[in-house]
């Protein structure tokens, strides 16, 4: 977008113009005071933006960062190929792990349940991950108006050695001055859509063109009721009930995950703007999909203290 | 009302368009520990309707376990946010709550009024445009109530909303709300503030917050959210001088070499002459590239990456100014410091200096004075504690260009950074830049230096300050 064009004397940025600046000058102090960045991408919207915002902060040059992927094996297959298309079309540097410990053992979702399933295969994966490429920065697409406890969290996060994070030794962050100096050992999760919201996301992904899974796009899809989430049977590893056989329902999801963590919402929304007339109208959270939030009060912080992103 | 309508009603082009081309305003939230900020906020999310049904769900459930309104909703527990806060019914840190109206979107900062206050608050009021300061109807002004408006408007906020809260407990008493107001009108004259705007209002029952109340038929002015959407944001109110901090030299190849940062203050257009600080070099805009194309201007907010008309050098920590009014350079600055740290600073002590996008090294060399936040006297000090506000003189091991920090926010700030902890040891102001550069002449002997603000006490300084 050409934001000064009309512009006679004084230009007045508008919101998402404002977002889009301050999240391209926290990629590029990152970068500059960091010695091995990485950028988590986990595949969703929030990822695709994140993405998009990372290409504009070095354009016209290349990303200066890798892009990593957390493969716990339970991704839609559809995500898994829109990963796989946007790194060959963008020419991007991708590392894919998956927790070999876990695999080996069995561990997942619907085995362990999520709580189980998320600290090993994503947690714990993170983890392994961060410390065997030895990257001090690690970009994430965390939003503070997705959970209470993320209202709090710092755009430039410390960890400690064990990647935990103490919410009583964080950092102020006044102006635009991020301080990246740390110890031995700590590194930083950096969160450049800090201040965006839900509803943000999506006018900027309309605004810019931005390409984003399908499965965020109403379909007839076959899901299955659990505890009241509609989950996709999106192959056969998940375990139908006798003489249970999946609906083709009309539905989309609001985030993305892992399969059967993931619950859809019955749509009709099958383009953009009908979306974004959703979110507006929306009477839940988009957290409200995730069964992982439902482990409790205080499970996002608690998870959070132990490195989950 | 402005409470989002159906995309349905206006069609969606003009509706996404409209929500595109929103602007945003960012506040902060200050009060003491039980004027109702939380609830406040809680109350502004509910009722323009970023509160869902699966959290007011949630919220019901948290209500009846650690809720102060004896069962009733209560609308604080949407926004004291941690597990430790709930168990111990105060809110710890600063928090970032979002909103937004069909007139506008919101960020607003939600400080806490007491412990480590100055070191959030300070944090908060930094990007605000506008301070809304709470005041629990039944108490008045408090000595809070005095630290907070002090702080807000030593961080260079101009609008500030009196938002008189708990009006429904006293009755919508007119005679103690226009007592109150008056009460705020003589403390703050000194304080250079643009506007402050009154609003009684209930939190807890949402009269004047998003809706008009018709409790208070003798208040003829708008509620508080209207006013938010209304006010003009900070950044259309000053004309500042052009200033891009360079935060990365972008050279991908030999045909490229931009230089890339966020643009802290002015515009700037292709053929406009600038200089490079500190080199003092300088040269021609050729052209400011985004990865949306060039632009014809491009102006405060905005991140760029300037192409120059000359091979000239600069690297990260540089700042292009405009040739017609450079920054200062200096290796002593002035600065007024919130020292956040648990240990005590000391003249001597060597820190690192973050100043825009550079990191130097700095060493106190002077500690003149501490400001009472509450008296707003100043009194001499050689040790600033925490949540201490003083003045002191930087010495940094090289020179940097700076501003002073009421004529530019960004290029008139710092951190301190703790070497051993490497924690966020202080906020600084920068006031003015001290003797030049090598020399160790003390800081009372430059007609620079701002005076020592005995005789006047605080006032005077923030006067001297605001150039009033």
């Amino acid at each position: 977008m050409s934001a000064a064009v009309a512009a006679p004397a004084r230009t007045r940025l508008t919101h998402l113009q404002r977002l889009e600046a301050e999240s391209i000058h926290i990629f590029r102090e990152t970068v500059a005071e960091t010695e091995n960045p990485v950028m988590l991408y986990s595949i969703g919207k929030d990822s695709s933006v994140l993405l998009h915002l990372a290409l504009k902060a070095f354009a016209p040059g290349r990303l200066p960062f890798p892009l990593m992927h957390i493969d716990t094996t339970w991704k839609f297959r559809e995500m898994i190929a829109f990963r796989d298309s946007r790194v060959k079309e963008l020419g991007l540097d991708l590392i894919v792990h998956t927790n070999q410990d876990g695999l080996a053992k069995g561990i997942g979702p619907v085995s362990h349940g999520s709580e189980v399933h998320t600290d090993v295969m994503k947690t714990q994966a993170l983890r392994q991950a961060l410390d065997k490429h030895k990257f001090d920065a690690a970009f994430g697409g965390a939003r503070r108006d997705e959970e209470a406890s993320r209202a709090k969290e710092r755009i430039v996060s410390l960890r400690n050695g064990q990647h935990r994070w103490d919410p009583k030794r964080q950092r102020a962050e006044p102006w635009h001055l991020y301080n990246f100096k740390k110890r031995r050992g700590e590194s930083f999760r950096v969160f450049p859509l800090s201040n965006w919201t839900e509803l943000d996301i999506w006018l900027y992904i309309e605004q810019e063109k931005i390409p984003i899974v399908p499965l965020y796009f109403a379909a007839e899809r076959p899901v299955v009721e659990r505890d009241g989430q509609l989950i996709m049977v999106d192959d056969d590893r998940f375990p139908l009930e006798a003489g249970e056989t999946p609906q083709m329902r009309q539905v989309r999801f609001r985030t993305l995950g892992c399969y059967p963590l993931t619950g859809a919402v019955e749509s009709p929304a099958a383009s953009l703007p009908e979306i974004i007339g959703e979110t507006l109208a929306a009477r839940t959270s988009e957290r409200q999909g995730r069964v992982i939030d439902k482990d409790g009060a205080g499970a996002m912080e608690r998870k959070k203290q132990e490195g989950y992103f | 009302m402005t409470i989002h309508q159906s995309p349905e009603a206006f069609g969606y082009d003009a509706f996404l368009r409209a929500h595109q081309s929103k602007e945003v305003l960012r506040f902060i939230t200050c009060g003491s520990v039980d004027d109702g900020k939380s609830t406040l906020i809680g109350r502004l999310l509910h009722d323009t309707k970023q509160i869902f049904d699966d959290q007011v769900t949630a919220l019901q459930r948290d209500s009846r376990k650690h809720g102060t309104q004896g069962g009733e909703v209560d609308l604080a527990l949407l926004v004291d946010g941690l597990q430790a806060e709930r168990e111990q019914g105060i809110t710890i840190d600063v928090a970032y709550r979002f909103f937004s109206t069909e007139a506008r979107s919101f960020i607003v900062a939600d400080t806490p009024g007491h412990e480590q206050y100055t070191r959030n608050m300070a944090t908060g009021a930094s990007t605000a445009d506008v301070a809304v300061i709470l005041v629990d109807a039944r108490q008045g002004l408090t000595r809070q109530t005095r630290r907070h408006a002090l702080l807000v408007s030593l961080l260079g906020i101009h609008r500030v909303v009196l938002a008189i809260n708990k009006m429904d407990l006293i009755g919508w008493s007119q005679n103690r709300f226009d007592e109150i107001v008056a009460g705020f009108a003589s403390f703050a004259a000194p304080l250079n503030f643009a506007e402050v705007r009154a609003i009684p209002l209930s939190a807890k029952n949402g009269d004047n917050v998003v809706l008009p109340g018709a409790a208070a038929p003798w208040y003829d002015g708008v509620p508080l959210l209207r006013y938010l959407e209304e006010v003009p944001v900070k950044s259309e109110e000053r004309a500042a001088a052009f200033r891009l901090p360079v935060q990365w030299v972008n050279r991908p190849n030999s045909d490229f070499r931009g230089f890339s940062g966020l643009i802290a203050s002015g515009s700037v257009v292709p053929g406009d002459r600038v200089t490079v600080a500190p080199s003092g070099k300088s040269s021609t805009v050729a052209r400011i590239f985004t990865a949306d194309g060039d632009l014809p201007r491009a102006s405060e907010g905005q991140s760029v990456t300037l192409v120059l008309a000359d091979e000239i050098d600069a690297s990260r920590g540089a700042v292009i100014a405009t040739a017609d009014a450079p920054l200062t350079l200096t290796d002593r600055i002035e600065v007024r410091l919130f020292w956040a740290a648990e240990s005590e600073l000391a003249v001597g002590a060597e820190l690192w200096a973050k100043v825009g996008t550079q990191v130097v090294n700095a060493r106190i060399a002077a500690i003149h004075r501490r400001i009472d936040p509450e008296t707003g006297q100043a009194g001499a000090t050689d040790r600033l504690a925490v949540n201490d506000i003083g003045d002191v003189t930087l010495q940094l091991d090289r020179q940097i260009a700076v501003d002073p920090y009421l004529e530019n926010r960004d290029t008139g700030s710092l951190i301190l950074i703790d070497r051993e902890t490497t924690d966020t040891a202080a906020l600084g102001l920068i006031q003015a830049s001290a003797v030049p550069a090598k020399t160790e002449a003390p800081p009372a002997a430059t007609a620079t230096t701002p005076e020592p603000a005995r005789s006047g006490g605080l006032l005077a300084g923030i006067k001297r300050l605001f150039g009033g």
